[in-house]
């Protein structure tokens, strides 16, 4: 009874157990639903997953066991891009390509065969991926202004009416896609730790009871301080450069600290963390700090994030006079290992997706650097780096 | 059985039917997630109201415990009672307070019980309430005495996804996501609260909302509770439809805007893109 559903779900990664498939069947049986696909999928998603950030993986799975694919991979992007549908790349197409075309009878001729040959495949293959275009022998292909060539598969695109599970409207949600503020505050809020600081303004319960019971029964009031979060963070942005592409994520994140932490200090770097520092971009050259009275300033009892792409010439990291803006007597890898061997707590968030990272040298130097604790700026990765640090 | 389809004053999309009936044919909790303001508080209201029982709340802070539910042990004023020299004091039942599970478990017939916010409490309360949410039955410390509910109560659980919960929880609750309503279930919802507005304000009102929803990198987009709230503004303000229609938000910022966007960089944020919009447009 669905043990290959339920082994389906399982090999997709969902988190999924016997309790809720017995729950499923249950349903089943109370006829909860007669008959229905589109029921169906509402009831088993309702009764085996239980976060909205699973849905999207949930339905590539059903899909795929309701359509029998080979590898859940292949429910990965499979719309046609809307570039192919929209006549203008014929412009960026050369003589001979256009050429091509014509023998093919035209461009609305060609998409006819485009059309073909996708409903061609569906049968053959049963939504098989094979990639169309790179045959060498398909129009296709030459013009090349798609390189990477498009994967095929599923069905929706043949103007058939989407399925619920096929419109992929939890995309948003699953937790190795981007993030929003609210959902980098849940994950920050992991870090929270409480302790009794301040005024004594709150009833001690216990303490009053015992020390009244001391005092043979004469109340004897106690107070004590309220819990706060007495977490404190410190932040290193990388500003700048290739940083610029993740302006938005950074910003995200900033805005998340700061409503999150009470004792947040937060400074700008670019690059490389070298012998100054800055808090205003506007005024970095005039007013800045030396990295010496940061690490003096604020105890080992701060938690440490670096946001950067660590992407830059690997000589910006070991040789002195390395950085690409300022002399600096003192090489990158030196002030790194000052501020990891003095902030136990450290770890580096990256807002390049971490398949990325082996390409770049200076991103594999820094994360040996910070011992390992590189994580990607994603909600996975934070939820990673925020275990790291709470550790 | 009566099956929930929705009342008068909520409407229910057919998944969201298809998991409270679920949950009640079932019996088990039903945790309800969403974004803020999709009515996942009024759903227990509603389901209460359409198979005619009795709703139970217990809102959830984040300082309620778990034991809270059950019930609580008032030494407090026994203290106070035995010192002067109350009768009642000899019966400790007299200083036992019943919780809302307690009351749910031995009402005289079915209630629905709406455990609002759960996500509020501390991270363990969910865990201490298990074998009470699966078992239906707790035993009371103080007398001895063993609470077995008479039947089980329809319980709705709503979370703000503000903790995740334990999975030992999740695994005993059915889930649904009350997902941001299309444009069609946004027109029945606004039907229902607004019978009276004509058709076209209608359209135009939606028109306006959903491109306000749309503005890239807003902090907070409006939700169907704001959208109700700015609809009654705009019908008791009496504003005119041409105020809505043939304008794009970018060329002006809608009228009463204040009850659709909460924050103020929102709202700056709006006027820089007509400002700008107004600029390319010359």
């Amino acid at each position: 009874m669905l043990i290959d559903f339920f082994y389906t779900l399982k090999k997709a990664g969902l988190p999924v157990s016997l309790k809720e498939l017995l729950a499923l069947l249950e349903a089943l049986e109370q006829q909860v639903i007669f008959a229905s696909v589109d029921d169906f999928y509402h009831l088993s998603r309702m009764c085996m997953i239980k976060d909205e950030k699973y849905f999207d993986r949930f339905d590539q799975a059903f899909g795929h066991y309701f359509h029998d694919l080979e590898m859940i991979e292949d429910f990965e992007s499979f719309l046609i891009p809307h570039d192919w549908l929209n006549p203008d790349w014929i412009k960026n197409l050369s003589d001979e390509d256009k050429a091509k075309i014509e023998a093919l009878g035209g461009f609305d001729k060609l998409m006819e065969t485009l059309k073909k040959r996708l409903e061609e495949q569906q049968k053959k293959h049963q939504g098989g991926n094979k990639w169309i275009g790179t045959g060498g022998t398909s129009p296709f292909g030459h013009g090349g202004y798609n390189p990477e060539g498009v994967r095929i598969g599923g069905e929706s695109r043949h103007q058939r009416a989407a399925k619920v599970w096929e419109k992929r409207q939890f995309k948003n949600l699953d937790g190795a896609a981007e993030m929003n503020t609210r959902a980098m505050k849940m994950a920050l809020r992991k870090l929270r730790k409480f302790a009794r600081t301040g005024a004594a303004e709150e009833l001690d319960l216990s303490g009053t009871i015992k020390s009244t019971a001391d005092n043979a029964g004469l109340l004897d009031l106690k107070m004590r301080p309220e819990r706060h979060n007495a977490v404190k963070l410190l932040v290193f942005f990388d500003v700048g450069g290739s940083m610029d592409y993740h302006v938005q994520q950074c910003e995200e994140l900033f805005t998340a600290v700061r409503a999150e932490f009470k004792h947040l200090e937060y400074f700008y770097f670019h690059n490389c963390i070298y012998e100054k520092l800055w808090q205003d971009n506007h005024r970095r050259w005039e007013e800045n700090i030396s990295t010496w009275e940061v690490l003096n300033t604020y105890g080992d009892d701060y938690h440490v994030m670096v946001v950067g792409d660590a992407a830059m010439s690997p000589y910006e990291i070991t040789e002195p006079y390395g950085s690409v803006e300022h002399m600096n007597e003192e090489p990158g890898h030196v002030w790194l290992r000052r501020i990891t061997e003095h902030w136990k707590k450290l770890v580096w968030l990256n807002p390049v997706p971490e398949e990325y990272w082996s390409y770049t040298h200076s991103t594999q130097m820094l994360n040996k650097l910070v011992n390992r604790h590189m994580y990607p700026l994603n909600l996975n990765g934070l939820q990673d780096a925020i275990d790291a640090l709470a550790k | 059985m009566t099956r929930f389809t929705g009342t008068d004053q909520y409407v229910a999309t057919d998944d969201l039917q298809l998991a409270v009936n679920a949950a009640v044919t079932l019996q088990r909790p039903l945790l309800i997630k969403g974004e803020p303001g999709t009515g996942k508080t009024m759903l227990a209201e509603e389901v209460a109201a359409a198979m005619g029982k009795r709703l139970l709340c217990w809102h959830i802070k984040s300082t309620t415990k778990a034991q809270q539910g059950l019930y609580e042990y008032d030494a407090v004023s026994r203290l106070r009672d035995s010192q002067l020299g109350d009768e009642k004091v000899h019966d400790i039942k007299n200083y036992i307070k019943q919780g809302m599970l307690w009351q749910a478990f031995t009402a005289d017939e079915q209630v629905v019980l709406l455990i609002d916010e759960i996500d509020k409490a501390d991270i363990e309360f969910p865990n201490d309430l298990l074998v009470e949410l699966d078992k239906m039955q707790f035993t009371v410390y103080e007398t001895g005495e063993t609470i077995v509910a008479r039947q089980r109560p329809i319980i709705i659980i709503t979370s703000n996804n503000e903790k995740e919960l334990p999975d030992a929880f999740l695994r005993r609750c059915f889930f649904h996501y009350i997902n941001f309503p299309d444009k069609k279930t946004m027109e029945e919802i606004i039907r229902v609260h607004h019978p009276e507005l004509k058709k076209n304000m209608l359209n135009a009102a939606l028109e306006v909302f959903f491109e306000v929803r749309e503005v890239p990198g807003l902090k907070k987009k409006p939700s169907t509770s704001e959208l109700i709230d700015w609809i009654k503004l705009l019908v008791a303000d009496d504003i005119p439809i041409e105020a809505l229609q043939n304008k794009s938000i970018k060329e002006a910022i809608p009228p009463l805007y204040g009850a659709l966007l909460k924050n103020e960089q929102d709202v700056h944020m709006l006027q820089k893109l007509a400002f700008m919009m107004r600029r390319d447009s010359r």
